[in-house]
C-alpha cells in the first residue's frame, strides 16, 4: 500500500499550561473519509486545529502528501493543499459571498479537484442565489455552505472538516453528508470530526475515536457500529 | 456670513489633512490591531522628507507633485520596514508592549530627523500653480487649500476602490475580520500586513509632504498629528474608513469654529468632543460593538505575590535609604530624593495596570495635577509648604475622580487612548491658560518651608511621606480590594457574576493611583523647585510606563526597581549625550523586544531556571 495522504503521529497539543493532546496518531489515505468521533472536550477540534497549524504549542510528526508539515506556518499548510473548515464557521461577515470565495481562492493543484465559484454554486445552489450577500445576513446552514466552499476554493486535496452537522436543521445535515460523499467521489480525502454517529455512519470509511485527549479505538465504520462497548465508553452522552 | 464660509471652508482643508493621517492609522490598527504611535513620526518625516525634495525639483508642477508622491512612497518603504523589524514580534504582545515600542520608535526618529534636518524649523515653497487665492463671497481663500480639500473625497475614493474592488483589499478586509482564518485559507500574513503598513505609512507622509506649503516643517509636528488622528480614529470607530472621513470633517470643523470662539482652549474642546463621543457612542460613530475587541490586557501568568520576608527587606531598605545621607553628598541625595518620588509615580501606575490591567497612556496627568496644585497653592495663594504639600495628591485625586468616570467606562486601547485624552486635556491647560499657569515658563520659585529646605530634611521628608504611601498602595494591593480588583482584570464577566462591581473598583483604583501620583508630584515641584508642562505631557506618562516595564509587571517590588534603573539611566548615561531620545528610544525597544518581563520578571525567571 501507498504512503497514506496524511499520517499523524505523537500529536501533543498544549493550550497555555493545559496539556490538550497527548499521543494522537491517525491516518487518512487517499480518497479516504475518516471520522474523528468523541464526546464534547475529547480533542477533536483541538486535533484538527493542531495539524492546520493553528495551536499556539504543539508537538509532532506530521506528514502530507509527503511533506513534513511540523515546522510549518497554517497559510504554508494550507497552499500544499490541506482544507481547514472550522466549526464555527467563521465566516467573513462584512464580505459578500463571492467575496468570502476570493479570500479562499488558490491556484488549482495537480492531483486535487480544481474549484470555481460557479462549480461551487452547482454543488450548493442556495449560495448561487445571495452571491452578494453578506455573510452577516445568512442562516447557519447558509453558513456552514459557504465555509466549506470557501475553503474548496484553495482546491485542497484533504479537508479538515470540524464538527460540519452541528447545530444545523435535519434537512441541512442531509445535504451536508450528499455534499461529503460528493467530494469523496471527486477525489478528495476528508478527515472530520463529528459527534452525531448517524452523520459520521452516513460518510465515513474509518473512525478514530478519542478521549481525553487521547488516541482510544480506531477501526473502519463498520466495526464501530458493531461494538457496543466502545461506542458506551467514549461516545454515549 | 463670507467669513463664517471661509471658515468652514479653511476647517475643510484641515480635514483633509486629518482623514490623510488618520485613514493610514485606522488601516493599520483595522488589520494588525497596533496603535501605532509612530505614525505621526513618518507624517513628520514625510514633510521634511517632501520639503527637501520640493527645494530641489519642486519649481513646476510635475516636479512639486511628483516630489509629494516620491515623500509618500518613500515614508511607505519606511512603514514596511518598521513592520519587518519590530512590529511583527510585537503581534501577540499586549497592548502596553505595542503602544511602548511604537512610541520608541517616535523618539528614536525624532532625533535622527534632528540630525538629519537639524532642529530649526523650514518652510517650504508654495506649490507651482497654486500659489493665488481664490475670491470666495469677496473673501480670499488660498487655492491650494482647495485642491487639498478636493484631495480629501478623492483618497477616501481611491481607497475604497482598493479595499472593494481588488483581491489585495478584499484579503485586507478578510484579515481584518480573522486573521487566523485567513492565514488558514492560505494567504501570508506577514506580507499582507507589510503590505497594509506600507499604505498605512504612505497615507501618512502624503499628508505629511503636503503640508509643506502650508506651515512650518517642526519637530513637534509628528506628536501633535498623531495625538489628532488618534482622537479621530477613536471618534470614527477603530478601524472605520467612513468613520475617520467623518471625524476628520467634524474635528477639523470644531477646530476652525473653535479657535473663534475659545481661541485659549481648542485643544480641550477636540479632546473633550472625543470623551463625550465615546460615552454615548462607544465604539466611536461608526465603529461596531463586535469589532476591535480590546485586546487582552498586559497578560499576567504569575498571581502577584509577596515574598515570605518582604516585610522585613522592606524596612531593611528603608532603613538604609533613611541613613543615606549620613554618607552620601548632596548631588547623591538629590538624586535619591527624584529616584523616591519616582518609585511613588511608578508604583501608583503599576497598581492600575498589574492590578487592575488597565493601561494607561496619561498618567503623567495626576503626577503634573500635583505639582501644579502645589505650585499654583504656592503661587497665587501663598500657601506654606505642607498645605501646598497636602494640596497635591487632593486636586489629583479630584481630576482623577472626574476623568476616571469617563475612563473605566472602556477598556483596553480604548481605556489607553481616553487617558491619554485626559492627559492632553490637563497639558493644553497648563500650556495654553497663561494667566494662571504661566503656560510655556512654567511656574518657579515653589521652594520648600525653612525646616525642609536642606537637602537632607527634604530627602527625609520624600521618603517618609513616599514610604508611607508606598505601603498604603501595597496594603491595597492585599486588600480584599486589591483582589477584586485583579479578579476585574482576569474575568470582568466572571467578577460581575460573584458580586463584584467591576467598573467602580476600577474608579476607585483610578482615584487612589491619581491621587499617590499627585503625592508624587507635589514632592516633585518642591524637589525642583518649579513647574513646566512638560510634567504633564505624553513623554513624562511614557517614562512611568518605561519604569514599571522596566521593573516587570507581575512583581510588587517591579516599580521600585524600575524607577531606579531608569532615573539612574537618565542621570548617568543620557545626559552625557545629546541624542538622549535616541537613546531612550532604543532602550525602550529593546526592552518591549527582548525584556517583556522587566528586571525583576528576567532575574526571578533567572533564578528559577537556575
Amino acid at each position: 500500500m501507498s504512503e497514506p495522504l496524511l499520517t499523524v503521529d505523537g500529536l501533543q497539543a498544549w493550550y497555555g499550561r493545559a496539556h490538550i493532546l497527548d499521543g494522537i496518531a491517525l491516518t487518512v489515505g487517499r480518497g479516504e473519509v475518516v471520522a474523528l468521533m468523541g464526546r464534547n472536550g475529547a480533542g477533536k477540534t483541538t486535533t484538527l486545529k493542531a495539524i492546520m497549524g493553528l495551536v499556539e504549542r504543539r508537538a509532532a510528526s506530521l506528514r502530507f502528501d509527503g511533506r513534513d508539515l511540523s515546522a510549518l506556518p497554517a497559510h504554508r499548510i494550507a497552499r500544499l493543499g490541506v482544507g481547514y473548515v472550522p466549526e464555527d464557521r467563521r465566516i467573513f461577515a462584512d464580505l459578500t459571498v463571492e467575496e468570502n470565495l476570493e479570500v479562499g481562492r488558490q491556484p488549482p493543484r495537480p492531483g486535487a479537484p480544481t474549484w470555481t465559484p460557479e462549480k461551487l454554486f452547482a454543488l450548493f445552489p442556495n449560495l448561487a442565489e445571495m452571491r452578494g450577500r453578506r455573510g452577516t445576513r445568512m442562516s447557519g446552514g447558509e453558513q456552514q455552505m459557504l465555509t466549506l466552499a470557501r475553503t474548496l476554493m484553495g482546491n485542497p486535496s484533504l479537508l479538515l472538516l470540524d464538527e460540519p452537522s452541528e447545530g444545523l436543521a435535519p434537512l441541512i445535515v442531509k445535504q451536508m453528508a450528499d455534499a461529503v460523499r460528493r467530494l469523496k467521489a471527486e477525489g478528495l480525502s476528508v478527515l472530520l470530526s463529528e459527534q452525531s454517529l448517524s452523520f459520521a455512519s452516513a460518510v465515513a470509511d474509518r473512525a478514530c475515536v478519542i478521549e481525553t485527549g487521547r488516541l482510544r479505538w480506531t477501526g473502519t465504520m463498520a466495526e464501530l457500529l458493531k461494538d457496543d462497548g466502545v461506542r458506551a465508553a467514549y461516545l454515549a452522552v | 456670513m463670507s467669513f463664517l464660509l471661509v471658515q468652514a471652508l479653511s476647517g475643510l482643508a484641515t480635514a483633509a489633512t486629518l482623514f490623510l493621517v488618520s485613514s493610514g492609522l485606522t488601516i493599520v490598527f483595522g488589520v494588525t490591531r497596533i496603535v501605532n504611535f509612530a505614525h505621526g513620526s513618518f507624517y513628520m518625516v514625510g514633510a521634511y522628507a517632501g520639503w527637501s525634495l520640493i527645494e530641489r525639483f519642486g519649481g513646476t508642477p510635475a516636479g512639486f507633485w511628483g516630489s509629494v508622491a516620491a515623500a509618500a512612497l518613500m515614508m511607505g518603504v519606511l512603514g514596511a520596514a518598521m513592520e519587518i523589524g519590530l512590529l511583527r514580534r510585537l503581534y501577540r504582545s499586549p497592548e502596553l508592549f505595542q503602544l511602548l515600542g511604537t512610541f520608541g520608535v517616535v523618539l528614536v526618529v525624532q532625533d535622527l530627523t534632528a540630525w538629519a534636518w537639524g532642529p530649526e524649523d523650514l518652510l517650504g515653497r508654495r506649490a507651482p500653480g497654486l500659489k493665488g487665492s481664490v475670491d470666495i463671497l469677496d473673501q480670499p481663500f488660498p487655492l491650494y487649500d482647495l485642491v487639498l480639500i478636493g484631495l480629501g473625497p478623492l483618497v477616501l475614493g481611491l481607497l475604497w476602490l482598493l479595499f472593494n474592488r481588488t483581491r489585495w483589499g478584499t484579503l485586507v478586509r478578510a484579515a481584518t475580520q480573522d486573521r487566523e482564518m485567513t492565514s488558514a485559507l492560505g494567504v501570508d500574513p506577514a506580507r499582507l500586513f507589510t503590505g497594509v503598513l506600507f499604505l498605512g505609512c504612505a497615507l501618512a507622509g502624503l499628508g505629511g509632504a503636503l503640508q509643506v506649503p502650508r506651515e512650518a516643517v517642526t519637530l513637534h509636528m509628528d506628536m501633535a498629528i498623531v495625538v489628532e488622528a488618534f482622537v479621530v480614529v477613536v471618534v470614527g470607530g477603530m478601524g472605520s474608513l467612513t468613520g475617520a472621513f467623518l471625524a476628520s470633517l467634524l474635528i477639523g470643523q470644531l477646530q476652525a469654529f473653535g479657535i473663534l470662539v475659545f481661541p485659549q482652549i481648542t485643544l480641550v474642546i477636540v479632546f473633550l468632543f472625543m470623551a463625550v463621543v465615546l460615552v454615548l457612542r462607544p465604539h466611536g460613530l461608526l465603529g461596531r460593538a463586535d469589532e476591535a475587541p480590546p485586546t487582552a490586557p498586559a497578560a499576567v501568568t504569575v498571581p502577584l505575590s509577596a515574598g515570605p520576608h518582604a516585610g522585613a527587606w522592606a524596612l531593611a531598605l528603608l532603613a538604609v535609604l533613611a541613613a543615606a545621607p549620613l554618607v552620601a553628598g548632596d548631588y547623591a541625595l538629590i538624586l535619591l530624593t527624584e529616584v523616591v518620588i519616582l518609585a511613588l509615580f511608578a508604583a501608583s501606575l503599576h497598581l492600575l495596570i498589574g492590578l487592575g490591567g488597565l493601561v494607561s497612556f496619561g498618567h503623567a496627568a495626576w503626577f503634573g495635577l500635583g505639582a501644579y496644585g502645589s505650585a499654583l497653592l504656592v503661587k497665587h495663594l501663598g500657601a506654606p509648604m505642607p498645605l501646598a504639600l497636602a494640596g497635591a495628591p487632593l486636586l489629583a485625586g479630584l481630576g482623577a475622580l472626574v476623568a476616571g468616570w469617563f475612563c473605566v467606562r472602556r477598556s483596553g486601547l480604548y481605556f489607553a487612548m481616553l487617558t491619554l485624552a485626559f492627559a492632553q486635556i490637563v497639558w493644553s491647560i497648563a500650556f495654553q491658560w497663561y494667566a494662571v499657569t504661566g503656560g510655556d515658563n512654567g511656574i518657579l520659585g515653589v521652594w520648600p518651608s525653612a525646616w525642609a529646605a536642606g537637602k537632607a530634611a527634604y530627602y527625609w521628608l520624600t521618603l517618609g511621606l513616599s514610604g508611607g504611601a508606598l505601603w498604603l498602595l501595597r496594603r491595597a494591593a492585599f486588600a480584599p480590594f486589591g483582589y477584586a480588583l485583579r479578579a476585574g482584570r482576569d474575568s470582568g464577566l466572571r467578577a460581575e457574576s460573584v458580586g463584584i462591581d467591576v467598573r467602580r473598583f476600577q474608579w476607585m483604583a483610578f482615584v487612589l493611583a491619581g491621587t499617590a501620583a499627585g503625592l508624587a508630584g507635589g514632592l516633585y515641584a518642591f524637589a525642583k523647585g518649579s513647574v513646566f508642562p512638560t510634567l504633564l505631557a505624553v513623554p513624562q506618562s511614557v517614562d512611568a510606563l518605561v519604569m514599571v516595564l522596566m521593573g516587570g509587571i507581575q512583581t510588587v517590588a517591579g516599580p521600585l526597581a524600575g524607577a531606579v534603573a531608569f532615573h539612574l539611566l537618565e542621570a548617568k548615561v543620557m545626559s552625557m549625550t545629546d541624542w538622549w531620545r535616541l537613546a531612550l528610544g532604543l532602550i525602550i525597544v529593546a526592552l518591549v523586544l527582548v525584556f517583556p518581563k522587566g528586571i525583576v520578571g528576567f532575574l526571578s525567571g533567572f533564578r528559577r531556571r537556575r
